[in-house]
């Protein structure tokens, strides 16, 4: 019984001197992962669901076009719109979108732009197959359509 | 002497953990993880207006069919398909038919492993394509198709070749898709997979409505 009561003399406590600088590292990481959103996405976005995913590789040329039912459906309506940066176009303005995203990249990388369509899952493929026609005229072939992982079975 | 009543000229460092832990849960809080991934698609190039449009000369049995009309139904080779992920493995068979493969069909089917040969020999059909060359997928959705529908078939699609890409050097759709292509050793292997392969999925234009 007397095992029990005896005193250990080793400290308890957790030594907290260098917390802050734990804390700070973290911080530190976050600080710098975070990227601002540019955009006010002013369209639903629930992306579709897919399992055979790929990667952009570079994301400066990736260019992205917003399409779902506006979010402020008294204002704009229920058909699902176009957004491009943070306004909202008709089908013909397409090709000026992807010409002034060219001019922003290096001349050799003109080709190489990446048409990322970030569509609602209620769209209908009629707006989707517009948009492509346009991108087809503008030279812009390369697209991705944007999707969130499922499970692959 | 007066000197040691003088108050000492530290900042209390005691509640400096806290101040970044308020910092830290408002970065937590605000970060958003881009998520950019996406089934990558080329579009053809634009048609030239001067041209008549392509005649197809390929034959029927060479393409494969996937119809998706407004009603989000499918048509898959003139027949009705209610569950869009029994596609996978149709597409596979499809392109690893070898009905009547052509010299470099016969090249192709003499590289794949032992296991791609029984299965494409356990599931060949005359209706389906001659070689994995001649393959051709092709997707039609309607204007009124949603768009949830026309991405499960385009993954589905995609499924199937991976599937065949990667069982050529011996690796899961998945781990295929995860090569990083600029790793020598790796880029190897995904040229090795995609060789005479190609990954043919054409998608028709949606029907135009006349005004």
């Amino acid at each position: 019984m007397a095992k029990f009561g005896k005193k250990s003399s080793t400290s308890q406590d957790i030594p907290t001197a260098a917390l802050p600088d734990i804390i700070f590292m973290l911080l530190f990481f976050f600080m710098v992962t975070t990227v601002l959103r540019e955009t006010d996405i002013l369209v639903k976005q629930k992306l579709p669901k897919a399992a055979q995913l790929s990667k952009l590789e570079r994301k400066s040329l990736v260019s992205y076009i917003y399409i779902g039912e506006p979010k402020q459906s008294s204002v704009f309506g229920k058909e699902p719109k176009i957004q491009v940066n943070d306004v909202f176009v008709e089908v013909d303005e397409i090709i000026q979108f992807v010409n002034q995203e060219k001019d922003k990249l290096n001349e050799a990388e003109r080709d190489q732009i990446t048409m990322s369509l970030k569509v609602d899952v209620e769209s209908k493929m009629g707006i989707v197959s517009d948009v492509q026609q346009e991108l087809r005229e503008a030279n812009a072939r390369k697209i991705l359509y944007s999707s969130v992982q499922s499970v692959d079975i | 002497m007066a000197r040691k009543n003088r108050p000492t000229a530290e900042i209390p460092n005691g509640s400096m953990a806290d101040i970044a832990f308020l910092l830290l849960i408002f970065f937590l809080v605000t970060t958003t993880i881009a998520n950019d991934k996406g089934i990558a698609m080329l579009l053809p190039p634009k048609p030239d207006p001067n041209q008549p449009p392509p005649e197809v000369t390929k034959n029927d049995r060479n393409i494969f069919k996937i119809l998706a009309n407004s009603q989000d139904r499918l048509l898959v080779e003139d027949e009705p398909l209610n569950d869009v992920f029994e596609l996978r493995e149709m597409v596979k068979s499809f392109i690893l038919n070898f009905g009547s493969p052509g010299e470099e069909g016969v090249l192709i089917y003499n590289s794949l492993p032992a296991s791609m040969k029984a299965f494409s020999s356990s599931v060949r059909r005359s209706d389906y394509s001659d070689d994995p060359t001649e393959a051709v997928v092709s997707f039609k959705a309607d204007r009124g198709t949603s768009y949830e529908l026309y991405v499960q078939v385009l993954d589905q699609v995609n499924a199937a070749y991976n599937d065949v890409y990667g069982e050529r050097v011996g690796l899961s759709a998945s781990e295929f898709l995860q090569l990083d292509r600029d790793d020598p050793i790796q880029d190897k292997k995904y040229q090795a997979a995609r060789q005479g392969i190609p990954r043919a999925i054409s998608i028709a234009e949606p029907n135009k409505i006349v005004k």
